[in-house]
């Protein structure tokens, strides 16, 4: 997946992403980092035609993803949106197999490969038991889970995934950020906003630090999150320190006396 | 489908023959079951024929159209806005289309209560599908924020839009001849009485025609159901889709309309009803549309005889009279849900 100069605003908005360009490692793990409003989410839109761009373009295989065709699109890249609607009463399973939209027919039933994709899928997120249940009735991180598993069956080389871990505590973030991992070790290239560094930086191959609408910093975690971009991107004076070779963020106190 | 969906799809529409069978031999003559089904056969006596199929047998196959369209309508209305109570009864293609009706009996009437030819057959129809997409037109417009429309908007604005459709009929229905104004008021309540064939072929047509169109776009509507954005990056051309079943959803709802009057509460209960029992996380078309078919002919049953039942006189009423009585608390219920959920 390629980013060619990309310039994505809302109407007539000033452009919350301007001219940026980026090379997505292919059957890798990329997170999107970056302060609130420096357009990180705008950007995954951008890259899966949620957002129509100003200027540039979107590549995927050397293609132009605002002239492929809907279902083909559909085929070759999965997309997770920030924070999805659970129908009331819908179950697990159910949920899923809506992930397989893009390959069925008009009335076809659902095909044998079908079936395969949703229990491989449910399996993935180890959620295979609680496939009858009514989604609105799991925990935060199942819910999120049986999301990803969708995206999952929906069997595509890549993955857009926006803020897959918001509003889940720790240990759930750890399961969801798993499972995110799995795929692209699988060979998918999946690509996800993050909002929690450290976590960012434990999973991600390549991380892509945003700012103002611009890549601030890309490259392996260890080598772009350092103290000086911290304070320069984030505004934040912070320790790095390193843990398994992954950097982790130890945030200065300004304790009140 | 699931079996269950399958199932109470096959009991409702059972049930809405069973009652169209009853309603076809109760009445001032009362015909035996068997009669009406020997009639229907193609035999039985002249006069039992004449009652059956050329008095009784137009009124309830408008009923059983008008409840088949309504409810589907109600369906998709409520899938695309995401709402229980955005059903063309609440947000303003009915009274749109009411207010499209009532112009063409009023304006062309003869001032004899009558209005015939052409302007009725054609006009009546033509007028409420341009009201009820006008209606549709204005509501959708003004729910458009950046682009995406408004669940809780639909409702507020479709409510403010059914208040001025219902202001114009009123004027209408004042400035009219005395005569047009009453024929008027009469079909306002969603009246089956004295249906004819030519009531219930322009809605019939409606039902054949969009009907499977809905159902072509079932899959569509499952994607739909999990937001804009993800239908999107599932392959659905959403603002297509949307505009599509908007004016499916809309004729088939003024196409009722001019059959049978703006019926109450069908297309809001129907559908609801439906997704409870099939426990979907949407309305199934077409067991909402079984459903439909078998409430207006089980309600219109009621309208004819209850009074008689009751011993209260031989007075019939309208079928909306009694759609709005067992409807009304329903619509209670649901805002108190829907207040509950927020």
């Amino acid at each position: 997946m390629h980013v060619e100069n990309l310039t994505l605003a809302y109407g007539a908005d000033a452009p919350v992403v301007s001219g940026l360009t980026l090379e997505v490692p292919a059957g890798q793990l990329t997170a999107v980092v970056g302060p609130n409003g420096s357009g990180k989410s705008t950007l995954l839109r951008g890259m899966s035609r949620l957002v129509t761009p100003q200027s540039g373009q979107v590549l995927l295989d050397g293609k132009d993803i605002h002239k492929l065709p809907a279902r083909e699109l559909a085929r070759q890249l999965g997309v997770l949106p920030q924070g999805p609607v659970t129908p009331e009463g819908i179950t697990a399973a159910e949920l899923v197999s809506r992930g397989r939209h893009p390959h069925r027919g008009l009335f076809a039933r659902l095909t044998a490969e079908d079936d395969a994709a949703i229990s491989e899928a449910l399996a993935a997120v180890e959620l295979t038991e609680l496939r009858e249940r009514p989604v609105d009735q799991l925990s935060g991180g199942q819910r999120q889970r049986v999301w990803i598993a969708m995206v999952l069956a929906q069997g595509t080389p890549h993955l857009l995934l926006d803020e897959p871990t918001t509003y889940l505590d720790l240990a759930h973030a750890v399961d969801v950020m798993n499972v995110v991992h799995a795929a692209a070790v699988s060979g998918r290239t999946v690509v996800a906003v993050l909002h929690d560094l450290t976590l960012a930086a434990q999973y991600a191959d390549h991380l892509v630090v945003m700012g103002d609408g611009q890549i601030a910093a890309e490259g392996r975690p260890v080598d772009v999150l350092t103290e000086e971009l911290l304070d320069e991107v984030f505004g934040l004076r912070a320790t790095v320190v390193e843990v398994g070779g992954a950097p982790v963020v130890v945030p200065e106190r300004r304790l009140a006396v | 489908m699931k079996s269950r969906t399958i199932a109470l799809s096959i009991l409702f529409a059972v049930l809405a023959v069973v009652v169209a069978l009853l309603s076809l031999s109760i009445g001032t003559t009362k015909l035996p079951v068997s009669e009406v089904v020997e009639v229907l056969l193609g035999g039985g006596r002249r006069g039992t024929r004449l009652v059956v199929l050329d008095l009784r047998l137009p009124r309830v196959a408008t009923g059983l159209l008008v409840g088949i369209a309504f409810a589907v309508s109600g369906a998709l209305l409520q899938t695309l806005a995401r709402n229980a109570l955005a059903s063309p009864d609440i947000v303003g293609v009915n009274s749109g289309a009411s207010a499209g009706a009532v112009a063409v009996i009023v304006l062309a009437g003869t001032g004899g209560g009558n209005i015939s030819g052409v302007a009725a057959k054609v006009g009546i129809p033509l007028a409420a599908v341009l009201g009820g997409l006008l209606a549709t037109l204005i509501v959708g417009a003004l729910s458009i924020q950046r682009g995406m429309v408004d669940a809780g908007r639909v409702v507020l604005i479709g409510v403010g839009i059914a208040a001025a459709a219902n202001s114009l009929v009123a004027w209408l229905l004042v400035i009219g001849d005395v005569n047009d104004a009453g024929r008027a008021a009469a079909w306002l309540a969603g009246s089956l009485n004295a249906r004819a064939w030519s009531d219930a072929v322009p809605v019939g047509v409606a039902v054949l025609l969009l009907l499977p169109v809905a159902i072509m776009f079932n899959r569509d509507l499952s994607a739909l159901v999990l937001g804009d954005d993800v239908a999107s990056s599932l392959g659905v051309r959403v603002a297509r889709i949307r505009l599509a079943l908007l004016v499916v959803a809309t004729v088939l709802a003024a196409m009722a309309t001019a059959g049978a009057g703006p019926i109450a509460f069908i297309a809001l209960v129907a559908p609801q009803i439906a997704q409870r029992l099939t426990r979907m996380e949407r309305p199934p078309l077409v067991t909402t549309a079984m459903l439909g078919a078998l409430f207006v002919v089980l309600a219109d049953l009621i309208a004819r005889n209850g009074l008689g039942w009751l011993q209260v006189g031989p007075y019939e009423l309208p079928v909306g009279v009694v759609t709005a009585a067992a409807g009304a608390p329903y619509l209670l219920h649901l805002i108190g849900r829907q207040q509950k959920g927020r």
